[in-house]
């Protein structure tokens, strides 16, 4: 393991120690090789099938020019799946953000169960997001799920059949798994805060709440945006559990952006107009990501994202 | 709720000055909406574990039957036999299969390019545009580039089989791997890969004797990392795959859900089994799998 190939020149002894980067380029070609391979090709790709009309049948790609581009833009679909993505990113957010900054807070602090809280705490981030969906589908089940076991009226919806609870659903089950990690981050932040902060503002005679809005929640500026930038650009790409949970639907309640890709290019055999929804994809995380890191401050959130 | 206020209420420190108050690693109080939200949040947390693994327990015929909150009468493994004997054993085999095939490869060439990124990025005008392509590469969604990579798998003639889950898997845990471990190699002491150089050692040589042991934490928190999310991947195998020989455990249990919904129990018998191997890791490295969890996005 540890013994060294005889393949790399050792960088002359005089030379300063950046003369030797020749002979460590070679270490980064394989990473390099594999993520050209199924990464940026792959973006490419989808660029150019947005101008084909494949079917995904066959192995013969014809060239349609911007016929994918027409009917996409033109359909209906888009602007319903695009509204579905930005309304359970939306509400996902003003769920998770709130919650999960009190819950950093209080996991920050060292108290006696925190041990217990923990562990629990953060199953739901290890399980599957088809485990997870495939228990709520269970546990929702109007006629013998959770609601009609225990004889609540109001847990008795049928949760997944109608527009608007199943979109509730959706949300509810994001913020279910991904709050744990939520507030694992703004635990960490909150742990940066310097104590002296706090003690300062106990000698000026600032309450806990004043504290919390005038010492916690500005140093924490970061944190909400290294956040919220997670939530927000990976909720653009929730596939698993919408599918399994709904399908996109009732109807199409639930076809956000990628399962509408999913569904257009996999199940109805188009894609052109798939590729051309992914392209879509891709520039709303891109403009989404850009326009959080110019609400930070570009250093800044360069450093929080890179930092480890 | 009383005990939990108790229990809470800092130590009534207000004869004394906050001079003598021990809290160095915890700036903030107790706080009761905190406080509240966090056990609320709890509950709603545990509330499902707790009914998966109970009604897990149950006959089906009970099940219907029974508060779905009350323990089972007599807690049966019947519905754990059953999902052993629907093939479960090999999607297991096969996400081991497709997990360690992608981590492994995925985290050591991660690593060495980490390590040269770090070492000669300085001096090379290459290295220092791979990296600006990984960190490019961050921000591309799996799902958003899936169909040209179906396009390729088939084309490369391994549609439907493991590999054509692991090749894309391993790609696409490359950059944050290479994120992630350059800020641990980055932290080594410069003299140390000086005084490895003066000692005439290969640049593979320090990577192996010096970086691998100093980064090691690194490599265990990128490692699990990448390991739940391949263990849990759900699009690859879905798109990439056709035949049941091939199913990863997340897709055989969407299946199993398809075929037998109406058996509930044996169901949720799929899902604890499949999380189970998980959650034992867990138990064992907790602090680990945690950190691994928050890589590279918390300081």
């Amino acid at each position: 393991m540890t013994i060294a190939p005889p393949v790399v020149r050792t960088a002359p002894l005089s030379a300063r120690s950046a003369a030797g980067s020749g002979s460590v380029s070679w270490m980064a070609w394989p990473a390099l090789i594999a993520f050209t391979l199924f990464g940026l090709i792959p973006l490419v790709g989808v660029l150019v099938l947005s101008f084909s009309s494949w079917s995904g049948q066959t192995t013969d790609i014809p060239f349609s020019g911007l016929d994918s581009w027409r009917s996409v833009l033109a359909d209906p679909q888009l602007p319903h799946a695009l509204g579905v993505t930005f309304l359970i990113m939306a509400l996902s957010w003003v769920v998770q953000t709130p919650l999960s900054i009190l819950i950093g807070v209080f996991l920050a602090a060292q108290h006696r169960y925190r041990g217990v809280l923990a562990v629990l705490y953060f199953i739901p981030l290890l399980l599957s997001q088809a485990a997870i969906s495939i228990t709520y589908k269970a546990l929702l089940d109007p006629n013998f799920g959770l609601g009609a076991g225990l004889g609540f009226e109001f847990l008795q919806q049928d949760w997944l059949g109608d527009s608007t609870l199943a979109v509730g659903v959706v949300v509810f089950v994001v913020s279910w798994q991904f709050i744990p990690f939520h507030s694992l981050i703004y635990q960490g932040g909150v742990r940066q805060i310097p104590a002296s902060m706090y003690e300062a503002a106990q000698i000026d005679g600032a309450g806990r709440v004043r504290q919390f809005f005038s010492i916690t929640l500005p140093q924490l500026k970061y944190t909400i945006i290294t956040s919220s930038t997670l939530m927000v650009v990976g909720s653009l790409t929730f596939f698993d559990l919408i599918w399994v949970l709904t399908a996109g639907g009732p109807g199409d309640a639930t076809r956000a952006l990628a399962v509408d890709m999913y569904t257009r290019g996999f199940k109805a055999n188009l894609m052109g107009p798939a590729s051309v929804i992914a392209v879509i994809l891709v520039l709303c995380g891109l403009v989404l990501a850009l326009a959080l890191r110019r609400l930070g401050g570009r250093d800044q959130a360069d450093s929080q994202l890179e930092g480890a | 709720m009383a005990t939990m206020l108790d229990s809470r209420t800092p130590p009534k420190a207000a004869a004394q000055p906050p001079v003598k108050r021990r809290r160095r690693s915890s700036p903030v109080h107790w706080n009761f909406a905190g406080g509240l939200a966090g056990w609320i949040w709890l509950a709603i947390v545990v509330m499902p574990i707790y009914w998966i693994v109970i009604t897990s327990l149950k006959l089906q015929n009970d099940y219907y039957d029974t508060n779905p909150l009350a323990p089972p009468a007599d807690p049966t493994l019947e519905n754990y036999r059953f999902v052993l004997e629907s093939d479960f054993v090999q999607y297991f085999i096969n996400s081991v299969i497709v997990t360690v095939g992608a981590v492994g490869p995925a985290v050591l060439v991660s690593f060495m390019a980490a390590y040269a990124i770090i070492r000669g990025g300085a001096g090379s005008r290459f290295l220092r545009a791979v990296n600006g392509l990984f960190l490019m590469g961050l921000a591309i969604p799996l799902q958003a580039v899936i169909i040209p990579i179906y396009l390729i798998i088939i084309r490369i003639q391994m549609y439907d089989t493991l590999g054509a889950i692991i090749l894309p898997s391993l790609a696409f845990a490359i950059p944050l791997s290479v994120l992630v471990l350059g800020n641990f190699i980055r932290d080594v002491p410069k003299e140390l890969f000086e005084s490895m150089r003066m000692d005439g050692a290969t640049e593979w040589g320090t990577l192996w004797r010096l970086a691998f042991p100093l980064t090691r934490p690194a490599l265990v928190t990128v490692t699990i990392y990448q390991g739940l999310t391949v263990w849990n991947g759900f699009v690859l195998p879905l798109i990439l795959t056709q035949s049941p020989e091939q199913r990863t455990l997340p897709l055989a249990l969407w299946e199993f859900q398809g075929q037998y919904s109406v058996n509930i129990p044996a169901v949720l018998a799929s899902v604890v089994l499949t999380t189970l191997p998980i959650l034992t890791l867990y138990v064992i490295g907790r602090r680990q799998l945690l950190s691994g969890l928050t890589a590279g996005f918390s300081k």
